[in-house]
């Protein structure tokens, strides 16, 4: 060779682009295996709605149906359950329902329902995914000013009787009510509403 | 004539692979200091629980079925009708369990005798990196048995990632590959348990080791012995060779720990309820949370200071924060100790008093976290300020500002520590 020179520059170059051209190769190929592990298309259909019966759950009882693999609660609230509602306000920490992502426009009143008496929430708690547990009854082993709601054994958040979030809960957030519609006075359809499949 | 055989053998080998060499700069010519002691077995022991996860492992996955239909009941299988599968399987629970408390000793040897500090950094972020590995291992095994409490506990922690600002809820769903804990979640958890996470953990245990004999072991008076060396031989002139002084000491500890280890194995593999917990014999059902959730006693001090940090402008995202730095935290010791001295030998009073306070609360944290919040009831509501209050909350609050305070006040403290004068040698 006549030019012994090693010119820098060009090597330089060589070195970014193949880098360059490597890294872009290599960002592809963990596409295919990161998306590999969000839902596959199973899973996603399996996210159908459900339908109840409703006319079974007496005033003051709940029902508990599965909807994509989480409990949602049906709970029939007695005249004297739906007075409670009214009487711890102050107590909540989104007593006017400010945020709207918890539930549907149709949902956002006092009672937090379609029909005033049937409540229908997802009964997973909004810290951390437990599922809470039924406290209906006033009072009794929560302490004597319990107006009646849900206890989450995991870290000790508590709910009213409309899934509302008390003060002091390591919960941010009410209780999520679900997309649900009824097609006859007693038929629910849960994860459907005028909007279609939720 | 069969001495020169054996030299003819290793001859030829040493010719094709460094074995002769490797031996000497590992074993027989590495100079560990002569004054280790206790707190020095630890290290090995964790090297033996790794052994033996990962023997009971391999013989576990003979039998075990990563579907969630099937999975609760090969557990049972294997502990019921699999010979010696039951032990097999509680050589596995218990050793996820001492892996902690051998892990958890070395690293508090680390602290007393600050083995962290310079030449060593490197050599502790390996550690902490096999420890952080280590609780990926044991939270993605602990949903394996897909009992309720591998299933509400991997719930709770799969949520914690959905309170990361934006992008959390699509973590948690890719995390999860399903729109709860389903069997896309187990199927994956399975893969990271056995083949991801050991790999990883694995390479980093060789790191750690070759950092080890980079630098040289540190010893209980923080003294470098690299620095008196023979002036003929080059050797430390107070190292001695690993093999054989350490590892015959190292076997004493060995025997030790497996009597422990097979009380435990024999006796009481459940430990209570603190190594395997008496949900967990329940199958996991989606839509019932059992009455009391807590993880595994290992987890429990961060999980506290999670329960303990309350909501901030309706997000939870702070108490998931500062449970991550609680454990994060560790990384950081060798840029905040600011002492002239290493060993707490040498260490004044309130540095002392500091360490004390930082492994109060981590035990107090950790008492804690195995109870519900209301454990200890609530303070009257007539008192001041936490009036109403449950009274674990209060106190897992303290201690956790305790807990964090022993970082972030480091280097304030071991500035302002007086400390004793370092031997030049090591002593006794």
């Amino acid at each position: 060779m006549a030019n012994q020179e090693v010119d820098r520059s060009k090597r330089r170059f060589l070195v970014a682009a193949t880098s360059v051209a490597g890294g872009v190769a290599a960002a592809a190929v963990a596409v295919p295996f990161i998306s590999s592990m969000l839902p596959s298309e199973r899973a996603k259909a399996a996210g159908a709605p459900v339908e109840v019966d409703i006319s079974k759950i007496e005033p003051g009882s709940i029902l508990t149906v599965e909807w994509r693999g989480k409990p949602v609660w049906i709970l029939n609230r007695s005249q004297s359950m739906l007075e409670t509602l009214k009487s711890h306000n102050d107590n909540l920490s989104d007593p006017s329902l400010a945020v709207t992502s918890q539930q549907p426009d149709y949902c956002k009143n006092e009672t937090r329902s379609i029909k005033p008496n049937v409540m229908v929430m997802v009964g997973i708690c909004t810290h951390l995914g437990c599922s809470p547990s039924p406290k209906l009854q006033s009072g009794a082993d929560m302490g004597a000013d319990w107006p009646g709601g849900f206890f989450c054994p995991c870290h000790g958040s508590k709910f009213d009787l409309a899934g509302r979030v008390f003060k002091g809960s390591p919960a941010p957030t009410n209780l999520i009510v679900p997309p649900h519609e009824y097609v006859g006075d007693n038929m629910l359809v849960i994860g459907k509403d005028a909007k279609g499949v939720a | 004539m069969a001495a020169s055989k054996q030299n003819k053998l290793i001859n030829w080998i040493d010719e094709r692979f460094p074995l002769s060499s490797n031996i000497k700069t590992h074993l027989t010519e590495y100079y560990a200091p002569k004054n280790f002691n206790f707190w020095y077995f630890f290290g090995s022991l964790a090297l033996l629980v790794l052994v033996i996860q990962i023997v009971t492992g391999i013989f576990l996955t003979m039998n075990y079925k990563p579907e969630a239909s099937l999975a609760f009941a090969s557990v049972e299988y294997i502990m019921r009708d699999v010979s010696w599968g039951r032990i097999i399987r509680y050589m596995h629970s218990t050793g996820a369990s001492m892996f902690f408390v051998v892990v958890y000793l070395h690293m508090f040897r680390g602290l007393m005798y600050g083995s962290y500090r310079a030449p060593r950094e490197l050599l502790w972020l390996f550690g902490v990196g096999i420890f952080l590995v280590l609780m990926g291992e044991a939270f993605f095994g602990y949903l394996l048995p897909w009992g309720q409490m591998s299933y509400w506990g991997a719930q709770v922690i799969i949520n914690l990632f959905t309170s990361i600002p934006f992008i959390g809820p699509d973590i948690s769903l890719w995390i999860r590959g399903d729109y709860t804990v389903s069997d896309a979640t187990l199927n994956r958890f399975f893969a990271f348990h056995v083949i991801a996470l050991p790999l990883v953990l694995l390479g980093l245990v060789v790191a750690h080791l070759i950092a080890l004999h980079e630098v040289g072991s540190n010893n209980p008076d923080g003294v470098e012995i690299k620095k008196k060396k023979d002036a003929k031989t080059g050797i430390p002139l107070d190292g001695i060779p690993f093999h054989p002084y350490y590892t015959v000491k190292d076997l004493v500890g060995v025997v030790v720990f497996l009597i422990v280890f097979s009380v435990i194995v024999f006796f009481a593999p459940e430990m209570g309820g603190y190594f395997l917990e008496a949900n967990n014999f329940i199958p996991a059902d989606p839509l019932k949370t059992p009455p009391h959730i807590a993880p595994v006693w290992y987890f429990t001090p961060y999980y506290s200071i999670l329960r303990a940090v309350p909501p901030i402008l309706n997000s939870q995202f702070p108490g998931v924060a500062a449970m991550g730095l609680s454990v994060i935290g560790f990384a950081f010791l060798p840029w905040l100790d600011k002492s002239p001295v290493k060993s707490i030998r040498y260490r004044g009073n309130l540095y002392k008093s500091w360490l004390a306070a930082f492994v109060v609360s981590f035990l107090i944290l950790g008492y804690l976290g195995t109870e519900p919040s209301n454990v200890w009831g609530q303070f009257d509501t007539s008192t001041l300020i936490v009036g109403g209050a449950d009274r674990a909350t209060v106190v897992a609050r303290i201690f956790s500002v305790v807990y964090f305070a022993f970082f972030i006040l480091m280097p304030w403290f071991t500035k302002k520590d007086k400390t004793k004068r370092v031997p030049d040698r090591v002593t006794g």
